[in-house]
């Protein structure tokens, strides 16, 4: 029942947290310039890369993104001098955690895209879609949930598989928001 | 808010070709707290927005949101419909429809549920969203000039002129910078001083000048309409108020022979001293380094022959504030010279060129004052080694500059132009002499500049030689330049009997200090930042601070006086309203859960956050939280971002308000 394998047809969900100066104003300059890519990317405005919280993407995950963007300005350029700097720190650490938990990082993704690089958003949600769209659904709050019960038997000679199937496990699956 | 209006906008066929607009608005209909949707052909035009305002009345709207084209288009001509309607201006947002949906899907089906999904989103934005007032702070008007070379000086009267008090901090003993240094200027061969010196009497004796020479700027505290600024006047040894500028202290000062900086270490000067004879003030300042009296503790020759006794050893350094509304940064440039790599400078020096050991390689301000009137040899051209004019001069251009492998990649922008007219110079002074100039490009954009270089070119019998010099040596009395020309294709040997290097125009030592006490930002170079490279190139992105002249880039004199003014008038556009209205998206401190940690103060970059201590009613400490200074606050939320307990939030842009788009996904 694992994803990874499986050839997904699905439209994944991609949510992209940018940054109103630059990349906002990139893909706005891809529109102006009628470049074309996939619809699955939907847009949340931020003032600056800065303000973007980590939990913000965890609960776009949790409400069935599949794929998360966060972009901004390139160091050096941005608005508020500094704040795409304090970004990228914050997601350095942030993806360290996510990868600890067991989420897989293709999901997510940071990138400069500067207002002139049209191109360069279009390049980015399209890697980022196809690249969620080959590995799937995001299945790893289920499995996250897993695990938490797995150490509730670690040590034990419980078979892994029937407890994974359990049907108290699901229902609790089924209760995530 | 429970009474929204959605519009959904066709542009024309922009959006509709490609999403079914009516679908959309009947979607956003059945969003629960929507009170009214439909579908418009331009919701930009008058019609269009008179629909907004009537149905804001009709409906009893409480909230708007307009699906059509970019905010960055639109958001304003909407948020004033909206607030012509009696709604707050903050309450009305747009959902990107156009550029971000109709315009890059081409599918009808895909776009038409995306448009649906953003309207989603930003229904819950509008509906977490807050009135927010706009923020008043006074501006006091009076401004501060650093730097008093033709930029500073040029601000200052322009500003000084307008009405308004000027204060001009200069950290040398006189205004004037590198023009004051200047023989002739180009394009037009006028002389510098001549045009120079009386503006800066004027500045001296502007009643809205306030002059502060021998002065830095120690620290800079508050913001755009209300700075206060510490200045630290050095300690002149000599009391302006008593001077009279007489000049004896100087002639029977024993200590004689210290290089004049003004002559480029050309000329002598003593150890109590005017930097040159129009300097402003003309007011003599000790140099301590160099003076006996403080060195031995012994001489006081000066403070005897002072008939006013204006002179004062025990003078100290003394601080004041100035409380000004807006700053203007001209500090300048210096040279790169090739005998004196500077401390941290990005060029990696010039050990082919022997580099500082032949005396008789200058720089171009040297020539400058060789050429000048008032320089150390009276206008004549005389070589520094032994004092004989030379005969043939070797000119070579972009050394430092735009050498990308030495570490600097940029145009010094004013060498190609000032070589010319030292050729020119030269070639005046010295009728059977002959100048070569080594050279690569020329590059002479300006009114009148081409016709100034192709006239040294082909009048006055300057020889260009396109190619690299690749090393110079000491033969005898002269100075044997090896180099290529390349589009003969040939190695040139010159023998040569002065040498002038058009080294790279830097920014001032401690450019970089400076910025960080004005919180503005610099290049790698360590020139100041602009804003906006085309849109904003006087502002910085610091509210309230300017840019003038050679600080920002190289720069000749027209630009630094065409910017210098520039700044002025926006210096003076600060300074015509009584308050300064700024948009309200600002940080606030919910001081109940702030714990103290001062997290943010160290993430804002803007250094909009202070310490604020809560007492009880005895007065006693209770504790200490953070508070915004909404003045100052840039508004990019990191700060919010990075408090760990969720204490302080930026209006515009709320956890609530976030956290319910995200939701809706
Ligand atoms: C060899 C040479 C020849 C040139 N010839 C010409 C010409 O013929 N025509 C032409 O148009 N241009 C010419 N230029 C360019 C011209 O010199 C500059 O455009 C002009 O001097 C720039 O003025 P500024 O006020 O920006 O800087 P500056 O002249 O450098 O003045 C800056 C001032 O700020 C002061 N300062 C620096 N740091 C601080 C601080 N921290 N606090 C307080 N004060 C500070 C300095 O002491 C100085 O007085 C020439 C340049 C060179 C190098
Ligand atoms: S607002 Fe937050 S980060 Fe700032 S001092 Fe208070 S608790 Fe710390
Ligand atoms: S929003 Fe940005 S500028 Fe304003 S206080 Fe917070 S960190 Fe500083």
């Amino acid at each position: 029942m694992h994803a990874e394998h499986i050839k997904h047809d699905f439209e994944p969900k991609i949510v992209a947290f940018v940054c109103t100066w630059c990349t906002y104003a990139g893909a706005d300059l891809a529109g102006t310039s009628r470049m074309q890519y996939p619809s699955n990317v939907r847009v949340l405005k931020f003032p600056c890369t800065g303000r973007i919280d980590p939990v913000f993407i965890l609960r776009a995950f949790q409400k069935g993104a599949d794929g998360v963007l966060v972009s901004g300005c390139h160091p050096g350029d941005c608005h508020y001098m500094a704040g795409n700097f304090h970004a990228r720190r914050r997601f350095a650490a942030f993806r360290a955690l996510l990868n600890f938990v067991g989420v897989d990082l293709n999901r997510l993704q940071f990138s400069w895209v500067s207002a002139a690089e049209g191109g360069k958003w279009v390049d980015v949600v399209t890697e980022l879609t196809e690249r969620v769209r080959t590995m799937g659904p995001m299945p790893e709050f289920k499995e996250l949930e897993h695990e938490e019960q797995w150490s509730t038997f670690a040590g034990t000679s419980v078979d892994k598989s029937t407890v994974l199937n359990s049907p108290e496990l699901k229902e609790a699956y089924d209760s995530i928001g | 808010m429970s009474r929204i209006g959605v519009f959904v906008c066709h542009c024309g066929e922009n959006i509709s070709r490609t999403v079914d607009v009516e679908q959309v608005a009947k979607a956003a209909g059945e969003i629960p707290g929507v009170a009214y949707s439909c579908d418009y052909k331009y919701m930009c035009s008058d019609p269009g927005q008179t629909l907004l305002k009537k149905a804001v009345a009709e409906h009893k709207l409480d909230g708007v949101l307009v699906a059509a084209c970019s905010p960055r288009m639109h958001e304003k001509t909407f948020r004033k419909a909206a607030e012509a309607a009696g709604l707050n201006p903050y309450l009305c947002e747009m959902a990107n429809i156009r550029e971000h949906c109709s315009w890059v899907h081409e599918d009808r089906d895909m776009a038409t549920a995306k448009a649906k999904d953003i309207v989603k989103l930003m229904v819950e934005r509008v509906r977490k969203g807050k009135s927010l007032a706009p923020i008043t702070v006074p501006v006091t008007k009076r401004a501060l000039v650093i730097g008093g070379g033709i930029a500073g000086i040029q601000a200052a009267l322009d500003v000084a002129d307008a009405g308004h008090q000027v204060v001009l901090v200069e950290r040398d003993p006189s205004i004037g910078g590198h023009m004051a240094q200047l023989s002739e200027t180009f394009p037009t061969l006028d002389c510098s001083q001549c045009i120079m010196t009386p503006k800066m009497v004027d500045v001296a004796n502007h009643p809205n000048i306030t002059l502060y020479t021998y002065s830095e700027i120690e620290k800079v505290d508050g913001y755009i309409g209300n700075f206060q600024v510490t200045v630290k006047h050095k300690a002149r040894s000599v009391d302006e108020s008593k001077c009279t500028g007489c000049g004896v202290c100087m002639t029977k000062c024993p200590k004689k022979k210290i290089p004049n900086e003004f002559d480029q270490g050309h000329g002598m000067r003593p150890a109590i001293y005017v930097p040159f004879p129009q300097a402003v003030p003309n007011t003599p300042v000790i140099d301590r380094e160099n003076c006996t009296m403080f060195q031995s503790g012994k001489c006081g020759v000066c403070a005897k022959v002072c008939g006013p006794g204006a002179v004062d050893y025990e003078q100290k350094d003394t601080l004041t504030v100035e409380d000004v509304g807006a700053i203007v940064v001209a500090t300048g440039f210096k040279l790169y010279t090739i005998d004196r790599k500077p401390e941290g400078s990005p060029i990696q020096g010039y050990g082919e060129f022997g580099y500082g050991t032949i005396p008789d390689i200058i720089d171009g301000m040297t020539f400058e004052r060789l050429a000048s009137a008032s320089g150390p040899t009276g206008g004549k051209i005389l070589r520094p080694s032994d004092g004989k004019e030379p005969k043939q001069v070797v000119f070579i251009q972009c050394v430092g500059s735009r050498a990308r492998e030495k570490g600097i990649s940029y145009c010094s922008k004013v060498c190609c132009m000032y070589t010319a007219k030292h050729t020119m110079l030269y070639h005046h002074k010295v009728h059977d002499g002959q100048a070569y100039v080594f050279f690569m490009d020329a590059r002479t954009p300006g009114k009148g500049y081409d016709e100034f270089w192709r006239r040294a070119v082909e009048e006055e019998e300057a020889v260009y030689i396109r190619g690299m010099v690749s090393r110079m040596y000491q033969r005898g009395d002269k100075i044997v330049v090896m180099g290529s020309d390349i589009q003969v294709g040939t190695q040139v040997e010159i023998e040569a009997d002065l040498v002038v290097l058009a080294t790279a125009v830097q920014p001032q030592d401690g450019a970089d200090l400076l910025a960080q006490k004005l919180g503005i930002s610099y290049d790698k170079y360590n020139f100041y930042s602009e804003a906006h490279a085309k849109l904003k190139p006087v502002e910085c992105a610091t509210a309230g601070i300017y840019l003038a002249g050679a600080c920002q880039g190289p720069k000749d004199i027209p630009d630094t006086v065409s910017q210098a003014s520039a700044a002025a008038a926006k210096v003076m556009t600060l300074f015509a309203k009584d308050k300064l209205e700024r948009d309200p998206v600002v940080a606030k401190v919910n001081e109940k859960y702030c714990v103290g940690c001062f997290a943010c103060k160290k993430v804002c970059a803007y250094g909009a956050i202070e310490e604020k201590e809560i007492r009880d009613r005895q007065g006693n400490l209770v504790k200490k939280v953070a508070y915004v200074n909404p003045g100052v606050c840039g508004g990019c939320g990191t700060c919010q971002a990075t408090c760990p307990s969720k204490s302080i939030e930026l209006d515009g842009y709320t956890d609530e308000q976030i956290m319910a788009m995200i939701e809706a996904l």
